[in-house]
């Protein structure tokens, strides 16, 4: 009893000055038996620096060296502006549409039995699968004014900006179903039990007890369904028409300034789009933060 | 036994789940909504590509350029995916199997293109090697290019598909943990040998999903290798601007025989990659157990 206790003593003895210099400065890395970490890490740095982060500096260079006068004076332009307007507008209305749609599909296809159903699941990933190109010659072909959904409308859907989200709804399907689904799958089935034996009805209990749940889900897919469908080009350009003022997209801008070598208006309007992105993503993320706190857990 | 059967047809519906008639109804909602948006555009690929018959569908086949295009795009994805594969184990090797300080900035970094739109990761090779870019004149003095050129191609390539790989492994690498390894350098193996035969066959699974999202990618990809690529026929089309090089012709046919090829991989991708979430759901990184 002695020997354990003194033996304690002294391993705590030991162990204090060690933890308390750790808290001072923790060491770069904590010790392993593993080897290779310098290799590894040293070729990933390496790797990403010459392939991402320098590309990606030379955007930010550039964009400081016009200066925040030319910045604004080339993305404010008329054209570009609503270049800029478009790309937004419908990026954030397809992605609400992709919200409703794919929360109905992530519900269906956990919750329910169907035949097909695995089959059903794999295909919502068409999107991700089917090349850019394709999809947008594919959707063009159809809702052209003389495809088969384009000559049963009495309004003209290619060539508009209807053709425009259609396009974008396309794209950003998979994201809302594939992070709704796995929170859907782990929600406790004891919450709607619980909510059932206190007389909700199963419209309240979906609306006051899951939903809430499922939020930052919802979130997180919007965000990501939004981010994709600014920066799409390929699927969209097919369909759009791309007229100016009307329905040209901020992406196929940047395409047309870089063709005329104007590297300065295409970096301006590539800076617009990601510093609105990255203001609209912000505001989501807080959003997020605020409705996980609201409901108290973590995830 | 009827007195039975009538009890079970008129005892209220169970109150966790929806009624039969909402149930039917939200599972042909979200079908149709599913055949409208997804099912209808893959089909009008192979029927535009077939309008013409199955001789025309060939002949499409015969022009050159599509070649040198079908050429390019197995030349720059035979490149750039072994490279992100190179990285992707090297990368993860590094982020599961050990603990350092700005770990989750690495990782933020590693995701990072995937945040970017397609149009300015190419516009970045452009601002750097360009005839205007920063290292333009020096490459020019030195007659190399890189911008409206293959190198232009395989960089932007490299630039799309660069998480594809190491967001497979990191996860689960992670959930894996280091115990094996350990355990076979404690048996006298040496790095390499750990390397090859612990940890590599346990992310194999893994390792084939992220090559094969990759690979994909690789071979789709249009808007960043637009921007490099300068369009020029025989020279500097992937398959994909081959696609668009033929629709702005009004070649449609030839257009949508071509795309039917790339759709014809997205399919096989789709169907290999659910076939593994299904076999070998439990050795992949848990985000991808359905």
């Amino acid at each position: 009893m002695s020997a354990i206790a003194s033996s304690e003593l002294r391993s705590q003895a030991a162990t204090a000055p060690v933890a308390a210099s750790a808290r001072k400065r923790r060491p770069f890395r904590a010790p392993s038996a593993l080897p290779g970490f310098g290799l590894a890490y040293g070729f990933t740095w390496l790797y990403l620096g010459l392939v991402i982060l320098l590309p990606l500096a030379a955007v930010v260079l550039w964009a400081a060296s016009l200066g925040p006068a030319r910045l604004f004076a080339i993305a404010l332009e008329p054209r570009t502006l609503a270049a800029l307007k478009l790309s937004f507008g419908l990026s954030l209305a397809a992605a609400a549409l992709n919200v409703v749609f794919g929360l109905l599909l992530a519900w269906v296809l956990t919750r329910y039995e169907f035949p097909g159903r695995r089959l059903v699941d794999a295909a919502v990933d068409l999107p991700f699968a089917l090349p850019t190109a394709v999809a947008g010659i594919a959707l063009s072909a159809i809702y052209a004014p003389n495809g088969w959904v384009g000559s049963l409308v009495p309004f003209r859907i290619a060539y508009t900006q209807l053709g425009v989200f259609v396009a974008l709804v396309f794209i950003g399907l998979p994201f809302v179903v594939r992070t709704v689904q796995p929170v859907l799958a782990d929600l406790d089935h004891a919450l709607e039990e619980a909510a059932a034996t206190l007389g909700a009805g199963r419209a309240r209990t979906i609306v006051s007890v899951v939903l809430p749940i499922l939020g930052p889900a919802l979130l997180t897919g919007f965000a990501l369904a939004f981010a994709r469908a600014v920066g799409e080009y390929g699927s969209v350009i097919f369909i759009a028409g791309n007229i100016p003022y009307v329905s040209e997209i901020a992406p196929l801008l940047i395409v047309m300034r870089l063709e005329e070598f104007d590297y300065a208006g295409a970096t301006a309007i590539a800076t617009a789009m990601l510093a609105l992105s990255f203001a609209i993503l912000l505001f989501v993320n807080l959003i997020e933060a605020w409705s996980r706190r609201r409901l108290g857990h973590g995830r | 036994m009827a007195a039975e059967q009538t009890a079970v047809l008129a005892a209220p519906p169970p109150p966790t789940t929806e009624s039969r008639a909402a149930r039917l109804a939200a599972i042909a909602l979200a079908l149709g909504f599913l055949a409208f948006f997804l099912a209808l555009p893959l089909f009008a690929v192979f029927r535009e590509a077939f309008r013409g018959g199955v001789a025309a569908y060939l002949a499409a086949f015969d022009d050159p350029d599509s070649w040198s295009a079908i050429q390019l795009t197995i030349l720059v994805a035979a490149i750039a995916v072994p490279a992100n594969l190179v990285f992707g184990l090297a990368a993860s090797w590094a982020v599961a199997k050990f603990d350092f300080r700005g770990k989750s900035l690495l990782v933020t970094l590693i995701d990072l293109p995937f945040s970017v739109s397609p149009v300015v990761s190419g516009m970045c090779y452009v601002l750097l090697f360009g005839a205007h870019g920063y290292f333009g004149s020096y490459l020019q003095s030195y007659g190399v290019q890189i911008i409206f050129a293959v190198p232009g191609i395989v960089l932007a390539t490299i630039f799309v598909t660069f998480p594809f790989v190491a967001r497979e492994l990191i996860p689960l690498m992670q959930e894996q943990g280091v115990a094996e390894e350990e355990a076979a350098l404690s048996l006298g193996a040496g790095g390499w040998r750990t390397f090859w035969s612990v940890t590599l066959p346990s992310v194999r699974w893994a390792l084939l999903y992220g090559v094969l999202l990759c690979n994909a990618r690789a071979m789709g990809e249009f808007g960043a290798v637009s921007v490099v690529s300068g369009h020029l026929r025989g020279l500097t089309n992937t398959v994909p601007l081959q696609v668009e090089i033929l629709y702005n012709d009004y070649n449609f046919i030839a257009a949508f025989a071509v795309a039917s090829l790339l759709a014809c991989l997205g399919l096989v991708t789709l169907g290999v990659k659910s076939a593994l979430e299904w076999r070998y759901g439990d050795e992949l990184a848990s985000g991808r157990r359905h």
